[in-house]
């Protein structure tokens, strides 16, 4: 499986997701340099967390506008699978290739812990192996916002990925980290081969981290 | 010789606002053969202050050990490195924001991270972890709420977009904080044994490089103004607070990372308090030569920029590096690749002065050594002030007092509480590597693909150090020591982050030098050098100084991940057992400071060869498997860890003991103690071992159920624990 990840000035959990693409899927991923133009020939192309550009604009936002992600934005639409996560995903809702908006956390403040996630489409290429899973969140911006046109419309085609919940699966107030409405911390594009999210699976993936909850959505990749 | 048009009319003046005496004045004068220009006089301020030039310590200071086996590289560099094994070297440091931190917390502590990560990374190793030591005022001051949340802020901001997991650390609150905070930041980081960067010059002709950022206008003075005390007027100096970069930090640490792994840097320092000036002065020092810079060279970010400004300046991510003259394309096109700043600047060359021009006029002229060896150095008086005399409490002193209820009192104080709100907003797991998360005794973090990790711990405690400062000098490096220990680490060497008040007041010397003397005990004994450090002194404000500080980091290696240790208790039926010898010390204890309002009874008293004798009883223990968790006891006693234990692992424990003086058992503060949970199958065995090591064990309790309950007093459910222990914070 060929897999590419992006890496932009500011970037920080590209190590991170390659050590779990090498440890998951078996082979390691080509590392892409923002100012690259071209992605040729991939099965999965991620986008991984971090502060890219500081975040200085608005989260992602230069991000989007760099040489490489006409690239990735052509690979989407012609259906290889893309994944954002954490400011990836940012960078993917302001690409335009995914819905909604990230704004502030409900808190004012940046966010480190376990959270428990339920996948609400399991008939996806991310999700046919998810099940409710524990992983990290660790973000400033991580409020999903879509207006009520949006959110039907996400909601008709099946197009949320997980909403945070408690640990017996159960969606509410007290499970939702961030104020993200419906509890949504993942979106899919129409066509299901654009995924965003923001917990970190590559941060859940091995006996060390505490839980290995994260290996779910790669192992779904490969099969 | 230019020189700007000033007149010695206003000479004194000029020279007490850079900080200097007029003694002082008179040495750079005979030392140049001539008064200084403007300049000139700007460089002295800069290198002849406190903060750089550790005039009032650097006696004492040399009284540390500072050797040991694995000690690579020890105090006098960016940062102190020590071997761990398999080619693989551990850089780390700590530092002081104090000053900047008061006046703008949250750009102070911010900048405080930005520091002393470039401290490490500019010795070639990649920051893995942050720490740090924060104390605040009185919680119910009305400054402090604001100071937390901004220095919280600040140093989640730096670390969490810089992308390096900030792991634990330690706050305390005390009104001696009330108008100097302390905000204390340390960085590990890990390197190759041959890849390691040094920043002295060599190399006669070899190019002088800037990097980094541009220079504006911003923290000119910085060191300056951290070299001295606040009054009223402090908020006016705000205007020396730098103001932080983090993502730029970033592309200049990979940019750095990159380059390093060419053969093309000869010495690189960061440009951190006294920015150019003590950079450059730094490396030619080192190195023994001079170094000539043309500051037209220098990137600006202003315009207009006078020489005076460009070399104090201390504009944050920057570096000074001299490279092999052939490699320069190449390093020029990493930093074009990072799009930052790539400027040769200047020239080593064999003078042995620091020669500067801008503009095509000599700007500066000075032999290195007047500017570093000739650097004042003072003896300061001291005086001891006696320890606070010890008091035996009983059992009758506290009958009124209930056990549990005072329990929860002191578990939801702002010193005891959880600081769950607080690591919340670092991001303590980017790099995949974190083990052992904050909240237990030491933070653990992974070699990156490797099955060993490096433990870590912040600590001191204050009011131990101001009651006894020998005593406490020794606790605040025991108490990292066993933190290390209780992870499954074997502790390896510290660096010290010395806060104290004005060091020209013989009482406050005397407290550095007897904090130093017990530091220096500890250190010897436990084979614990010092690696690194920092000293901050002029801590006070309108003459009140600070409690003596002597915050510590220690770093310690797990060769094995498999036996880490964290405190959460784990399984029902297992037994809790306490380690080491209980005296019912309850002297300045949390118990008799947060029950009875009470800061008196004396500094508990440490025993080294007790201290090393039960902690490698724990490494054995850990070693051989017998152990499930272990926590050390310090702050609040044996009932507050027991406590912390349940909070974590969410379990309860049945408590079984006899003891005549309850409260003195509980809450007493005796040192070299830990508790350890034992399963029934591993108790005897361990019974056994202690008893041929001559260390005292007893049992606690039996884990299980839902509340803590003790024999013959009461109960009180693990819910109320965990409600008390976070209250605190969640309501700030």
């Amino acid at each position: 499986m060929k897999t590419h990840v992006i890496v932009f000035p500011g970037s920080n959990c590209d190590r991170d997701v390659a050590v779990a693409i090498q440890n998951i899927i078996g082979s390691s991923p080509e590392m892409v340099w923002h100012k690259d133009s071209t992605i040729n020939q991939s099965d999965l192309i991620i986008v991984p967390g971090g502060f890219s550009y500081g975040d200085y604009l608005r989260c992602g936002a230069m991000a989007s506008t760099s040489p490489i992600m006409k690239s990735v934005i052509e690979n989407a639409n012609k259906g290889v699978p893309v994944m954002g996560i954490c400011n990836g995903f940012q960078i993917l809702i302001e690409s335009g290739l995914l819905q909604g908006a990230l704004m502030r956390n409900s808190s004012l403040s940046f966010i480190c812990r376990d959270i428990i996630i339920k996948p609400t489409n399991t008939k996806t290429i991310f999700t046919n192996k998810s099940t409710i899973s524990k992983m990290p969140i660790a973000h400033n911006e991580g409020n999903y916002f879509a207006n009520s046109n949006q959110i039907k419309e996400i909601e008709d085609n099946d197009q949320i990925a997980f909403q945070y919940c408690d640990e017996n699966g159960d969606i509410n107030a007290h499970s939702n980290p961030n104020g993200s409405i419906n509890n949504i911390a993942g979106v899919f594009n129409k066509s299901k081969n654009v995924l965003g999210m923001m917990p970190h699976p590559e941060r859940a993936a091995e006996s060390i981290h505490g839980c290995d909850d994260g290996r779910n959505i790669f192992e779904s990749l490969l099969s | 010789m230019t020189s700007s048009n000033w007149h010695f009319d206003t000479e004194k003046s000029l020279v007490e606002s850079h900080g200097l005496k007029l003694d002082e004045f008179e040495k750079i004068v005979e030392g140049l053969g001539r008064e200084p220009n403007l300049t000139e006089l700007g460089i002295f301020s800069a290198m002849w202050n406190e903060h750089c030039s550790y005039k009032s310590s650097k006696y004492w200071l040399k009284k540390l050990p500072t050797s040991g086996e694995r000690v690579i590289q020890g105090p006098g560099e960016n940062a102190g490195i020590i071997d761990i094994d398999d080619g693989d070297v551990a850089v780390f440091k700590m530092e002081s924001h104090n000053h900047p931190s008061f006046l703008e917390p949250y750009q102070g502590a911010a900048t405080g991270v930005g520091g002393i990560l470039r401290d490490v990374f500019t010795m070639g190793a990649r920051p893995v972890a942050n720490m740090n030591a924060l104390r605040f005022g009185d919680p119910n001051h009305p400054k402090t709420k604001h100071l937390v949340s901004g220095v919280v802020g600040g140093i989640g901001g730096y670390g969490n977009c810089i992308g390096i997991p900030t792991v634990g650390g330690e706050v305390n609150f005390h009104p001696s904080y009330n108008g100097n905070i302390l905000v204390n930041a340390m960085t590990v980081g890990i390197a190759k044994k041959d890849k390691i960067f040094y920043s002295a010059a060599a190399g006669i002709g070899n190019p002088v490089v800037y990097v980094g950022s541009k220079t504006g206008r911003d923290g000119i003075h910085g060191a300056t103004m951290a070299s001295a005390e606040f009054d009223d007027d402090s908020e006016e100096k705000k205007p020396t607070v730098q103001v932080g970069d983090p993502f730029t930090e970033k592309l200049l640490l990979e940019a750095c990372l990159e380059l390093m792994k060419e053969d093309a840097i000869i010495a690189i320092q960061d440009m951190g308090a006294a920015g150019l000036t003590s950079s450059s002065i730094e490396m030619a020092s080192k190195g023994n030569v001079g170094i000539d810079i043309n500051l037209s060279k220098v990137p600006m970010r202003a315009s207009n920029m006078t020489a005076y400004e460009l070399m104090l300046s201390e504009s944050q991510e920057r570096m000074l590096m001299v490279i092999q003259p052939k490699k320069e394309e190449l390093a020029r096109n990493i930093f074009k690749k990072w799009d930052l700043e790539f400027e040769v600047i200047g020239e080593v060359t064999d003078t042995k002065k620091l020669i500067l021009h801008m503009d095509g006029e000599e700007q500066a002229s000075i032999p290195i050594n007047i500017l570093v060896e000739d650097a004042p150095e003072y003896q300061r008086d001291y005086i001891f002030n006696d320890p606070s005399p010890l008091i035996s409490f009983e059992s009758k002193d506290f009958e009124d007092k209930d056990i549990l209820s005072d329990l929860l009192k002191m578990i939801s104080h702002p010193n005891l509480c959880s600081r769950k709100w607080i690591w919340e907003q670092y991001d303590h797991m980017v790099m995949a590597d974190t083990v052992v998360r904050p909240g237990s005794d030491a933070a653990v973090v992974r070699v990156h693909g490797t099955n060993k990790g490096i433990a870590i711990s912040t600590d001191c405690s204050p009011t131990y150090c101001r009651h006894n400062s020998y005593e406490g000098g020794k606790h605040a490096v025991v108490e990292t020591w066993r933190n290390i220990v209780a992870s499954g680490a074997e502790p390896i060497a510290i660096t010290d982050c010395m806060n104290f008040g004005n060091p020209e007041k013989p009482e406050i010397m005397g407290q550095f030098v007897e904090c130093i003397r017990g530091m220096g005990d500890a250190c010897s004994k436990l084979n614990y050098p010092v690696i690194s450090g920092n000293v901050s002194l002029y801590n006070e404000t309108n003459g009140e100084g600070i409690y003596p500080t002597p915050a510590i980091g220690g770093v310690g290696l797990i060769r094995d991940l498999s036996n880490t240790m964290t405190i959460d208790l784990k399984n029902e039926g297992n037994v809790l057992c306490l380690i080491g010898e209980s005296n019912n010390h309850l002297g300045n204890s949390h118990y008799l400071s947060i029950i009875l309002n009470r800061e008196d009874g004396g500094t508990p008293l440490i025993n080294l060869d007790d201290e090393l004798k039960n902690g490698k009883f724990i490494l054995d223990c850990i070693d051989k498997k017998l152990l499930k968790s272990v926590h050390d006891v310090g702050e609040g006693g044996v009932l507050v860890a027991i406590a912390e234990m349940c909070i974590s692992g969410k379990q309860g424990i049945k408590i079984d003991i006899t003891k005549d003086f309850l409260h003195g058992f509980f809450f007493g503060e005796d040192q070299a103690r830990y508790l350890v949970e034992v399963s029934q199958n591993k108790l005897e065995q361990l019974e056994v071992d202690a008893s041929k090591s001559a260390v005292k064990i007893e049992r606690i309790g039996e884990i299980g159920g839902t509340s803590i309950s003790i024999n013959s007093i009461g109960e009180v459910e693990l819910s109320s624990l965990i409600d008390h222990h976070t209250k605190w914070f969640n309501e700030f």
